[in-house]
């Protein structure tokens, strides 16, 4: 019997399980699939809780119910990887021999990286939004808060789905107008960036939106420290930025396991190759979704894509064939604005989001680039594609995982 | 392609401004393009900072993050900071005459 390890049932690992289960010999090879935590978080619905637009049970399901019935499902922690040895070892003491292994450990938040995040103001005017606890606090802060300065501050790239931050500040000017409090809220956007966004077409669309709903924007900003006694946020050149509530995205690091192992870069992101999926250190490693250390956004939609081209390049790996399939870069993202509208944005390594319509050129139903009620519907529609069709590893139907560039205007 | 002269020397630059061809640089260039940068002198931090940035691109062929200069170059990133304000990494991979780091994405 041949092992298959996988480290991480998120989104990655999940459809990773599903679709190699559909794809490995039963009699050959076992799968088995390692995690922390049994429940599956919805992620990119976190946004949506501080608003009251979400419920935290909307997002929350038992790992179990996505993961194939054949597959051994391991909940525990991952003490560190012995590649030299190909095995896992378990803060348990167990441990698992692989023949090849997949990593798809993610990133998570951490706060303590910045002075002062995680101090005495963390949770009672410092908020997170990455996590379902954060979420929650967050809520609770916003349903009753009078109005001052929000603040909503990037500490540094990369980050987990870059453009939630702004659907955030896009998402609280409608909340505080629903609120009747609008003019008694100045939202602040403070971010590292030298725009709204990283790649230059889409930051001049989405800063024109920003400034169309008066947030302010500060770019070039990167926080050195939290001075809680002036409730300021301060950057690495003594810029100062005023808050009564900040919400803070934290720096994203991967999994501590990787650190351990020897198999990260300075932020535990481990060194993939960009097209194939192999780890750029071990011929039986792969990794995937947000743990690599891929130049694309880490985000859902990325893992997916890429699932497509690992599945094929790990059985190659299997058969001793070179590895023929080559990820792009692929992005696709849903952009919510606010007042029921949305924009969606496709990119790959080499193109930048454009305008134009999606999936099926010319006629949509999806616009690009551009504010719309129905991409509003599609991001809401999502949740369910994610848990039925995504998750499962199931095809999307119309959507592929290399980028088309048809039916879009480059100019 | 676009070609600039700085200090006597034509050499091919991208859209926004970083060399084509690292060979090319000296470090005249690197006091010119600093210049337009809006940094009229190179102190030796700078140089320490910008030779890192050029052995660390041989090697490994991108330019590091402002984390992986922070811990490798010897240079704090509050230092990095007053030396290449706004975006130490971008700046000092401009100056060095190395293709924009991919650490923002």
């Amino acid at each position: 019997m041949k092992n298959l390890v996988i480290l991480g049932a998120g989104t990655a690992g999940t459809i990773m399980a599903n679709k190699l289960h559909h794809r490995l010999d039963h009699a050959e090879w076992q799968i088995t699939i390692v995690d922390r935590s049994a429940l599956h978080y919805y992620q990119p619905g976190f946004l949506f809780i501080p608003f009251g637009l979400y419920q935290p049970e909307q997002v929350v399901r038992n790992k179990t119910d996505f993961l194939p019935a054949g597959a051994r499902f391991v909940i525990g922690e991952v003490d560190r990887i012995e590649p030299e040895h190909n095995q896992v070892l378990l803060a348990n003491g167990e441990i698992l021999l692989y023949d090849d292994l997949i990593i798809a450990t993610g990133v998570d938040i951490h706060p303590e990286e910045t002075e002062g995040l995680k101090g005495r103001l963390w949770r009672t005017s410092i908020f997170d939004f990455y996590t379902l606890d954060g979420a929650v606090a967050l809520a609770r802060a916003l349903k009753d808060w009078p109005g001052g300065r929000l603040v909503v501050n990037i500490t540094e790239m990369p980050i987990k789905c870059p453009v939630a931050p702004l659907e955030f500040v896009l998402l609280a000017d409608d909340f505080f107008r629903l609120r009747g409090i609008r003019d008694k809220v100045d939202l602040h956007f403070v971010t590292p960036l030298p725009g709204a966004f990283t790649k230059p077409k889409a930051s001049a669309r989405l800063g024109g939106l920003l400034a169309a709903k008066g947030v302010r924007v500060t770019p070039d900003f990167s926080i050195a420290r939290v001075d809680e006694d002036n409730q300021t946020i301060v950057a690495w050149d003594d810029q100062a930025v005023p808050f009564d509530l900040l919400v803070t995205i934290p720096t994203n690091k991967g999994d501590a396991a990787i650190a351990r192992s020897g198999l990260g870069d300075e932020l535990d992101f481990v060194p993939t190759d960009k097209h194939t999926l192999r780890s750029s250190q071990y011929p039986n490693i792969f990794a995937i979704g947000d743990a690599t250390n891929l130049p694309a956004s880490k985000a859902g939609s990325v893992a997916h894509f890429e699932s497509d081209v690992l599945t094929e390049n790990l059985l190659s790996a299997i058969a001793g064939q070179p590895l023929a399939a080559q990820f792009d870069g692929h992005v696709n993202c849903f952009i919510e604005s606010g007042a029921g509208r949305g924009l969606l944005i496709d990119f790959n390594y080499e193109v930048e989001p454009a305008p134009g319509k999606f999936p099926l050129p010319g006629v949509g139903p999806f616009s690009l680039l551009k504010e719309t009620r129905l991409n509003h519907f599609g991001k809401l529609a999502f949740r369910h594609i994610y848990w039925n069709l995504l998750l499962p590893g199931h095809a999307m139907p119309l959507v592929h995982s290399h980028m088309s560039l048809v039916g879009k205007d480059l100019s | 392609m676009i070609t600039k002269t700085y200090a006597g020397k034509a050499v091919a630059v991208n859209e926004e401004g970083y060399l084509l061809d690292s060979l090319a640089w000296d470090e005249k260039i690197a006091a010119a393009i600093a210049t337009e940068e809006g940094i009229s002198e190179l102190s030796p931090d700078h140089w320490k900072v910008i030779f890192y940035m050029r052995k660390a691109f041989a090697e490994r062929g991108d330019g590091p993050s402002i984390r992986q200069l922070t811990k490798q170059s010897g240079v704090d990133t509050k230092r990095l900071y007053q030396l290449f304000p706004k975006g130490p990494a971008k700046k000092a991979a401009r100056v060095a005459g190395i293709p924009k780091p991919h650490g923002c994405i």
